[in-house]
């Protein structure tokens, strides 16, 4: 669906005289590849590479060197920037910075509007999008009237009623409250396993990351790690030195762990870490 | 006390479209305590804090600072504006000056001090978040994230607030970033014995940080504990669309399962001690 080689992207600094006086590689020789119908996390702390990687993706930047192809396509090349941009759909963090219609319908109907959909059609478009995010019933209602988690998912909506292959979540949950944060990954991992839409989901919170499929851990531009939330967050001390941390329920099983408690490698979940306690304890 | 707030209510609009922000709202902050006040996005909290430091007029009831009403015809509300600083959520975006220092003279200056004296605030107040004198003459535009936020606290510092309120002031951080800020905000809270107010969504950091927790619904304060209190109410929280800390939740499923646990735990450091305790004191272990 997507597969990425050897991108690079560099932000070049000038002064008033046009001469360079800094180069940053942002990206520095990226090499991913997400198969379709895959949940994918990305981490990294703030500067690490994450959002320009989600733009090369959605072909907002322009891969000076390596390569982006999105389900087969190159975005490279001019000609298929708009159908790389209708097959990856892009959520931002800001809600109130997406949202433009008066009306939740109008806003979720604006894209495939804009890319030349029969009216009849959208309707039917804007119908189901609505549904498939649990917002349907809210489809008169003004978006001001939203909570935040309401408001990230109409504009998930948005994204889905122009029929993506895939969606690229930039830290979308980052400005929601524990709730909102629930119901829009709900809405996104229903999408994911009902309508296999590939899903790139970039987060600072451990506990999104779970349920991926394979997780990128990137760092100072490149992908320092990749594997299973399970390998990943089995490696908890370098993922400190990384500037991140682990759900809470894998580091009290890694503390446990390093207490002499024989518990597992890479706890996820807390069935997982009852199960184990409760067996340890039975065996002693 | 510090602070009295008194049969707070406050609505916005006029007529039909009237909505009722806060309701009955009381409670009493001492001096140098850390609160957190928790709740879903439209509970209230941010009409309450604004109210803290007199960027919103009460419609009835009142609030005192140090005794006196802030709503009296002749109360000092600039005073206080230096005394309770707001941080508002994304405060970096507030940065306007040319350079860092300046931006964090601002508000000193503002005050009526003079260019030293402000100088030597705004120093002090850079220095105690962290930010090293390389960037004091940069741009702020050329900070991280990070930086920029605590550029934009230091500015609220320079003041010299006995009381700093800060709304999601790690919205947006990654994990380390967030740590740095949430450890600077207890050293000012120990060392210069400040009061602080947290707004936030992370109940994580609630239970690692705050002494007191204040949870808000439609407009009115519903609970007021300690962070083990709150957390106990796990059912309603999530309820109310909140949560609890991941590692609450885990214990308390745990000790649902059969397991001897005390499960208040909040933090993943008293979670590992009740653990291995249940293991020493069956000689497990």
């Amino acid at each position: 669906m997507i597969k990425i080689k050897n991108l690079v992207h560099e932000y070049i600094r000038r002064d008033e005289d046009d001469n360079v006086v800094d180069i940053k590689k942002a990206l520095d020789d990226v090499n991913i590849e997400v198969k379709k119908g895959e949940f994918v996390a990305i981490l990294g702390h703030n500067g690490s590479g994450k959002s320009t990687l989600a733009k090369h993706i959605n072909a907002l930047l322009y891969p000076e060197e390596g390569q982006v192809i999105v389900d087969g396509l190159d975005a490279s090349k001019e000609e298929n920037l708009w159908k790389v941009r209708q097959r990856a759909g892009m959520v931002f963090q800001n809600p109130d910075n997406q949202i433009i219609g008066t009306m939740v319908e109008e806003d979720v109907g604006f894209g495939p509007e804009n890319m030349g959909v029969p009216p009849e059609k959208i309707w039917e478009r804007v119908e189901k999008s609505l549904k498939a995010v649990g917002m349907y019933q809210y489809r008169k209602k003004s978006p001001n009237k939203l909570s935040g988690g309401q408001k990230q998912r109409v504009a998930i909506a948005g994204v889905v009623a122009m029929h993506p292959k895939c969606i690229i979540l930039d830290e979308a949950t980052a400005m929601l409250d524990p709730g909102g944060r629930k119901e829009v990954l709900r809405a996104v991992r229903g999408l994911n396993q009902v309508e296999e839409v590939t899903i790139l989901h970039i987060t600072h919170y451990m506990e999104e990351v779970v349920h991926a499929d394979k997780v990128f851990v990137m760092d100072k531009g490149k992908v320092a790690m990749a594997g299973t939330p399970r390998e990943i967050f089995s490696r908890v001390e370098e993922l400190q030195t990384l500037g991140l941390n682990v759900p809470q329920v894998t580091l009290l099983a890694h503390e446990l762990r390093k207490a002499g408690l024989p518990v597992s490698k890479g706890i996820l979940t807390g069935e997982e870490l009852t199960r184990e306690l409760l067996t340890i304890k039975a065996g002693r | 006390m510090q602070i009295i707030i008194d049969q707070l209510n406050y609505s916005y609009g006029d007529g039909a479209m009237r909505q009722q922000a806060l309701k009955d709202v009381s409670f009493s902050i001492p001096k140098g305590q850390f609160l957190a006040l928790i709740g879903h996005t439209g509970s209230g909290k941010s009409t309450l804090i604004q109210h803290l430091n007199g960027l919103l007029k009460a419609e009835s009831g009142s609030i005192y600072f140090h005794g006196e009403d802030i709503s009296d015809e002749d109360y000092n509300r600039k005073k206080l504006r230096s005394k309770v600083g707001l941080v508002f959520q994304y405060p970096e975006h507030q940065l306007f000056e040319t350079d860092v220092f300046r931006d964090v003279c601002f508000g000193p200056k503002n005050l009526g001090l003079d260019d030293n004296k402000a100088g030597l605030k705004a120093f002090e107040a850079l220095h105690q978040v962290g930010i090293p004198e390389e960037l004091f003459y940069v741009s702020p535009f050329e900070l991280s994230g990070g930086q920029k936020r605590r550029v934009a606290i230091a500015g609220v510092l320079a003041m010299e607030p006995e009381v700093l309120i800060l709304d999601e002031p790690t919205a947006g951080l990654d994990p380390r970033g967030r740590e740095e800020l949430l450890t600077m905000l207890k050293k000012l809270h120990k060392q210069k014995h400040m009061t602080i107010l947290l707004v936030s969504h992370s109940m994580e950091d609630v239970a690692k940080y705050a002494e007191r927790v204040l949870v808000m619904e439609k407009g009115s304060v519903i609970h007021d504990g300690s962070p083990k209190e709150v957390f106990s109410k796990r059912e309603e929280l999530k309820r109310l669309g909140l949560d609890v800390p991941e590692i609450t939740d885990f214990m308390q499923d745990l000790q649902r399962e059969g397991f001897p646990v005390n499960p208040q735990m909040i933090t993943v450091e008293e979670a590992r001690q009740e653990i291995l305790k249940a293991f020493k004191k069956g000689q497990l272990c």
